[in-house]
C-alpha cells in the first residue's frame, strides 16, 4: 500500500507505548503471598515446563509445594523476560491481524486506514492489562481477530480454525462464539442446504472438531481428568460474581443482595436466561441475513450481553467487547471512541490497585487525541453518522418532534466524560468513608454499567434497524 | 460542541503532534536515568541552600556547577517549585537522593520547559515556504519539519531518558534562528546572548552569529554583484548589538565580577584537565585518529618496530576520563584541537562574509561551525551532535541535497547515541524509537523530493543499512562471545569509528555544497 511508512510508524508507536507501559508495576508486585496475575502466569509456566501433562490440572496438592520453591520469584531480569514474552506474542499474533484488518477495510482512504490502525493499537485497555497488570490477552484476541478476518473475507475454514485456537487458548472467547456460529450457519443457509451449503457445513464441522481434538487430546486419557479441566475452566461453584465488576448483577446487588437471597442453581438459571434473551434478536437476524457488517456489530452486542448478564465475569472481560468495537471504529468513530473510553474507565479500581495511574491517564489521553484528530469525531454526530437514521425515521412516524437525538447524545457524552474525570479524581485523592470502604469502586462499576446498558441498546438498535435500510434501499434501486 | 470540534479537528495537527510527544515523554518517566540526574539535583540543592558566593566554590559532590550563571538561576527558580515535591532533594549532603517524588519533579521540569522548544518549532515552521506542498497534509514541508523536530529521537532519549535540559536550550537557538529568518535580528541576537549564558557550549556557533550579524545586519546594503558595500555600514546597529551582548553578560557575570570570582567561574566552565575523548568515544576526527593510532601500534608491535616497554599503560579504551597519550602518532593537546577547530571553521565563515546568502547562508554556516567543532573539539560528548542535527532539519525540507546530507548525519548521529542507554529495559525503546524516526524521516523526505533524483547513492545506502548488522553484533552477539572479557571496549570502538566515517562524510559533503554554491547575484532569490 502507499504510505506504508506511516503504517510502519503507527505500529512502531504502538510498540513503544506498550513497552514503556510495561516498565511500570505489575499485578501483585511485591505483595506476598498471593501476588497476582504476574505470579499466576509465571506459575503456569513453571507447571507446564516441569510437570508431565497428566498432572497439569491437579496442582493444589500439598505434596507439590516442595517443587514450588520458585513461588513468588521476583527479579528484574525475570520481569524483563516476562514482559518480553508478552511483546513477542503481541507482535506475532495481534498486531499483524490489526494491520491486515485495517488494510482490508473497504471504501475508506489510506489515511483513514492508517488512522484506524493507530487508534486500535493505542487502545488503552488492552495495553494496560497486558503490559501493566500482566496478561496474555493479545494472543486470544489476536486469534479471534484472525478468525473474524478469515470469516469476513470468505476464508471460512481458516477463520474457524483461528477462532478455535482462540477458544482453546482462553475459554472467555466463547463470548464471541455465538456470532461466529450464527454467521457461518447463515452463510450455509444462503448457499442452500441441499448443495454447496451442506458441503460448507460439513467442512466447518470437521475443522472445528479436529482443532478441538488436537488441542485436547493429551487431556482425554482419563474421564476424571477431563471433568477436572472443565471444572477449572467453568467455575460454576464460585458464584454469580466476584469482586466489583461493571455488570448487572454486581450493580443490582447494591440494592438487593441476590447472591445471598437466591439459591445457587437459580442464580445460574436467571443469568443464563437474561444473557440469551438479550442476544437472541441479533443472532437470529445474523443467521437470516449474514453480512460482514452485521457480523461485526453482532460480535459487539453478544459480547456485551455476556459481559452484562453472565456469571463469574471479571472486569477484564470488557476487553472481549472492546475488540469488536475497535473493529467498527472507522464506521461509527464517535460512539466507538466513547465506548472504548468507558471500557478503560470501568477497569479503574484494578488499575489503581496495580499503581498504574500515570500510564492509564497518559494512554487514555493519547488515545483520545489520536481518535479526535484522525476521525474528527466531534463533527460526526449527525444521525446519519451515528447510523441511527432509520431508527429516527421510524420513531418520527409516531413522535414527529424526535429531531434532537444528536444533541442529546452530544450532551450525554459531555456529561459522561465529566463524571468519569470527577470519579477518577475522587478515587485518587479522597479516602472513602469508614462505613463504605468500597464506595468508589462500586460507584465506578455502577456508572460503567449504566453506560454499558446504554451501549447495548444502541448497538442492538443499529443491528435491528439496519436490514430495513438495506431492504428498502434495494427496493428503491 | 462545535468549538470542541474545531479545536480537535484535523486542522490542528501541530497541537496533536506536540501533545502526542508530550504524552510519550510522560510514559518515559520511569526509565533509566544517568548521573546527569544527580548532577541537576545537586545543582538544585546548591542554588537553593547556599548563597551566591558559594555557588561556584561548593564541592561536596563531584558534580560541581559548571554551567554559566543563567543556568544556575534557572535551577534556583526550579528549586522553589521543587520544595513542594520533596524538601530532601534540596539538601546538599543528600548525594544520589532519588525518591519517586524527586524523579517525578525532575522529569516534569524537563517536559514542562520543553514548551519553549515547541514554541520555537512553531516559529520555525512559519519560516518554511510551502512551495512544494502537495494537497496531503502528511506531504507538506511544515508537517514533516514539525515531526522531525518535535519527535527528534536524539532529543527524546537524551532529554527524557538520559536526563538533560537540551530541549529548551535548543528551543532558544531555533527561536533565534527563526527570528533571523523573520528579519528580527535584534531579538535573535538577544536570544543567542541569553543562550550563551545558559550553556557555553553554544560558543561553538558564535562565529557564525558574529560574522552574519556584522556582514548582513551592520552593513545594510550590498553592491549588485553581492560584494560588500563599505559605506553602508551602520554604527547604530553595531552599537545596539554590542549593547545587547554587554547588558546580557553584565546581568549574568556581574554579580560574580563584584565578588571577584570570575577566574573561579571560568575555571569551572572550561576544565581542560579531562581527556581528549569522553568516556565514550564521540564519533569525531579524534576517534578515527585514535583508532588509527591503535591499529598502527598493533601493527608496529607485530612487526617488532616498536618496543613494548615504551608503550604507556594507560589506555584510552578503558573508558576512564583522564589524560592520554598516543603511541605512534603525535599526542594531541587542547591547543592543537583548538587550532584545528578554528582552521576547520574558517572556510565556512569566510563564505558567510564574502558570499552572504541571507538567513539560509547563516544557517548553513552555523551547522558547519557546529559540525567542525564536533569534529575537532576537545572533550566532545556525542550529545553535541544534536547541535548540528536540529538546525539541519530546517534545511532538510528545502532542497534534496540538504535532505540527503541531513539523513546521513542524523541516522549516524542518533545511532552513536545508543551507548548512552546501555540498560536492558531500555533496549527495546531505543531500537523501536530509532526505527520509528529513521523510517519516517527517510520515507517522508523521499516522498517530498520524489520528483528529483534519488536521495542516496548505492554507497550511502549500503553504509546506512550496515548500521543494522552493527547493532546486532554489538548488542546481541558480542556480549556472548569470549572476546567480551578480554576486549570489552570493542563495541564502543566499532560504533564510534563506524559513525565517525558517516559524520565526517556528511560534514565534507555539506562543506562542498556550501563552497560550490554560486553567489547570490547570479542565482534566483530564494
Amino acid at each position: 500500500m502507499e504510505k506504508w511508512y506511516l503504517m510502519t510508524a503507527a505500529v512502531l508507536l504502538g510498540l513503544t507505548v506498550r513497552w514503556t507501559v510495561s516498565l511500570n508495576s505489575y499485578s501483585g508486585a511485591g505483595k506476598p503471598p498471593m501476588f497476582g496475575d504476574y505470579e499466576a502466569q509465571r506459575h503456569w509456566q513453571e507447571i507446564t515446563f516441569n510437570l508431565p501433562i497428566k498432572q497439569w490440572a491437579k496442582f493444589i496438592n500439598p505434596d507439590w509445594i516442595a517443587l514450588h520453591t520458585s513461588r513468588g520469584y521476583e527479579s528484574q531480569a525475570h520481569k524483563l523476560f516476562m514482559r518480553a514474552t508478552v511483546l513477542i506474542a503481541d507482535l506475532l499474533i495481534y498486531i499483524p491481524a490489526v494491520v491486515l484488518y485495517c488494510c482490508c477495510l473497504k471504501e475508506i482512504s489510506t489515511k483513514k486506514k492508517i488512522a484506524s490502525a493507530l487508534c486500535i493499537l493505542l487502545y488503552p485497555g488492552l495495553i494496560l492489562i497486558d503490559y501493566g497488570h500482566f496478561q496474555y490477552n493479545s494472543v486470544s484476541l489476536g486469534f479471534a481477530l484472525w478468525g473474524v478476518l478469515g470469516v469476513s473475507y470468505d476464508w471460512d475454514l481458516l477463520g474457524s480454525l483461528a477462532f478455535c485456537l482462540a477458544i482453546n487458548y482462553k475459554q472467555m472467547e466463547l463470548y464471541h462464539s455465538l456470532p461466529f456460529f450464527c454467521f457461518l450457519l447463515g452463510k450455509c443457509f444462503k448457499k442452500g442446504l441441499k448443495g454447496k451449503g451442506l458441503v460448507l457445513l460439513i467442512k466447518l464441522a470437521c475443522t472445528v472438531v479436529a482443532s478441538f481434538v488436537l488441542c485436547w487430546l493429551p487431556f482425554f486419557t482419563e474421564r476424571e481428568q477431563t471433568l477436572q479441566v472443565l471444572r477449572r475452566l467453568f467455575p460454576v461453584d464460585r458464584g454469580l460474581f466476584e469482586d466489583k465488576v461493571a455488570n448487572i448483577w454486581c450493580s443490582f446487588s447494591v440494592f438487593l443482595k441476590i447472591r445471598d437471597i437466591l439459591p445457587h442453581h437459580i442464580q445460574i438459571m436467571i443469568s443464563f436466561c437474561f444473557t440469551f434473551l438479550s442476544l437472541l434478536p441479533a443472532c437470529i437476524k445474523l443467521t437470516l441475513h449474514p453480512s460482514p457488517k452485521g457480523f461485526r456489530f453482532t460480535l459487539v452486542s453478544c459480547a456485551l450481553s455476556f459481559f452484562l448478564f453472565s456469571f463469574q465475569v471479571h472486569e477484564k472481560s470488557i476487553l472481549l467487547v472492546s475488540l469488536p468495537v475497535c473493529l467498527v471504529l472507522s464506521e461509527i468513530p464517535f460512539m466507538s471512541t466513547w465506548f472504548l473510553l468507558v471500557s478503560t474507565f470501568s477497569m479503574l479500581p484494578l488499575l489503581l490497585k496495580d499503581e498504574l495511574l500515570m500510564p492509564s491517564v497518559v494512554t487514555v489521553m493519547a488515545f483520545f487525541i489520536a481518535c479526535a484528530t484522525s476521525f474528527s469525531i466531534f463533527e460526526k454526530t449527525s444521525e446519519e453518522e451515528l447510523q441511527l437514521k432509520c431508527f429516527s425515521t421510524s420513531v418520527r412516524k409516531y413522535f414527529t418532534c424526535f429531531t434532537f437525538l444528536p444533541r442529546i447524545i452530544q450532551h450525554l457524552f459531555l456529561l459522561s466524560v465529566i463524571t468519569m474525570i470527577l470519579l477518577t479524581m475522587m478515587t485518587v485523592t479522597l479516602d472513602p468513608p469508614q462505613k463504605l470502604p468500597d464506595l468508589f469502586s462500586v460507584l465506578v462499576c455502577f456508572v460503567s454499567c449504566l453506560h454499558f446498558l446504554f451501549f447495548l441498546v444502541y448497538f442492538n438498535i443499529i443491528i435491528m434497524w439496519d436490514s430495513k435500510n438495506g431492504r428498502s434501499q434495494k427496493k428503491i434501486n | 460542541m462545535a468549538a470542541l470540534g474545531i479545536a480537535t479537528g484535523g486542522s490542528n495537527w501541530f497541537s496533536a503532534l506536540a501533545l502526542g510527544v508530550t504524552l510519550l515523554k510522560c510514559l518515559l518517566i520511569p526509565t533509566y536515568h544517568s548521573t546527569d540526574f544527580e548532577v541537576h539535583r545537586n545543582w538544585l540543592a546548591i542554588t537553593h541552600s547556599l548563597p551566591i558566593s558559594q555557588w561556584y566554590y561548593e564541592a561536596t559532590s563531584e558534580w560541581t556547577l559548571d554551567y554559566p550563571p543563567f543556568f544556575a538561576w534557572f535551577e534556583y527558580a526550579l528549586s522553589h517549585v521543587a520544595k513542594y515535591f520533596d524538601q530532601e532533594m534540596l539538601n546538599v549532603r543528600n548525594l544520589n537522593y532519588s525518591s519517586s517524588r524527586t524523579l517525578l519533579f525532575q522529569r516534569f521540569s524537563v517536559i514542562f520547559t520543553d514548551a519553549l522548544f515547541v514554541y520555537a518549532v512553531h516559529e520555525c515552521c512559519k519560516c518554511i515556504d510551502g512551495k512544494k506542498a502537495g494537497k496531503e497534509l502528511t506531504e507538506k514541508p511544515k508537517f514533516i519539519l514539525s515531526v522531525l523536530l518535535l519527535w527528534n529521537f536524539g532529543l527524546l532519549i537524551v532529554d527524557h531518558i538520559h536526563f538533560q535540559y537540551n530541549g529548551f536550550l535548543s528551543g532558544l537557538m531555533l527561536l533565534s534562528i527563526a527570528r533571523f529568518f523573520q528579519k528580527r535580528h535584534m531579538e535573535g541576537a538577544f536570544l543567542f546572548a541569553v543562550l550563551l549564558h545558559f550553556k557555553h557550549i553554544y560558543l561553538y556557533v558564535a562565529p557564525a552569529y558574529g560574522v552574519y550579524l556584522l556582514r548582513s545586519y551592520c552593513f545594510t546594503a550590498n553592491k549588485p554583484d553581492g560584494s560588500i558595500r563599505w559605506n553602508s555600514f551602520s554604527f547604530v546597529r553595531l552599537i545596539s548589538l554590542g549593547l545587547i551582548v554587554f547588558l546580557v553578560s553584565a546581568l549574568s557575570l556581574g554579580p560574580f565580577l563584584a565578588l571577584n570570582q570570575l577566574p573561579q567561574v571560568f575555571s569551572r566552565l572550561f576544565p581542560f584537565k579531562r581527556g581528549l575523548c569522553h568516556a565514550y568515544w564521540a564519533p569525531n576526527f579524534w576517534a578515527l585518529y585514535s583508532a588509527l593510532d591503535k591499529v598502527l601500534s598493533v601493527i608496529g608491535l607485530e612487526l617488532k618496530l616498536l618496543d613494548p616497554n615504551k608503550i604507556p599503560k594507560a589506555s584510552m579504551t578503558s573508558g576512564l576520563v583522564q589524560q592520554f597519550q598516543h603511541t605512534v602518532l603525535p599526542s594531541v593537546t587542547p591547543l592543537a584541537t583548538f587550532i584545528c577547530t578554528l582552521i576547520a571553521m574558517l572556510p565556512s565563515v569566510f563564505c558567510l562574509w564574502f558570499k552572504p546568502q541571507g538567513p539560509r547562508g547563516f544557517l548553513r554556516c552555523l551547522i558547519l561551525c557546529a559540525l567542525s567543532s564536533f569534529m575537532f573539539g576537545w572533550h566532545v560528548h556525542e550529545k553535541a551532535i544534536l547541535l548540528a542535527v536540529l538546525p539541519m532539519s530546517l534545511l532538510s525540507v528545502g532542497k534534496a541535497v540538504d535532505a540527503s546530507i541531513f539523513l546521513i548525519l542524523t541516522t549516524t548521529g542518533h545511532y552513536s547515541l545508543f551507548p548512552l542507554l546501555f540498560t536492558a529495559p531500555e533496549l527495546p525503546i531505543k531500537i523501536v524509537l530509532m526505527l520509528l524516526f529513521t523510517t519516517y524521516s527517510i520515507s517522508s523526505l523521499k516522498t517530498l523530493f520524489r520528483k528529483e533524483k534519488p536521495l542516496f547513492t548505492w554507497m550511502e545506502t549500503f553504509y546506512l543499512l550496515g548500521l543494522g548488522p552493527l547493532e546486532v553484533f554489538c548488542e546481541f552477539v558480542f556480549p556472548f562471545t569470549s572476546w567480551n572479557l578480554k576486549y570489552p571496549f570493542i563495541p564502543l570502538l566499532l560504533t564510534s569509528v563506524y559513525c565517525a566515517v558517516g559524520i565526517t562524510y556528511a560534514w565534507l559533503k555539506l562543506y562542498v555544497s556550501v563552497l560550490t554554491d554560486p553567489p547570490v547575484g547570479k542565482t534566483k532569490k530564494q
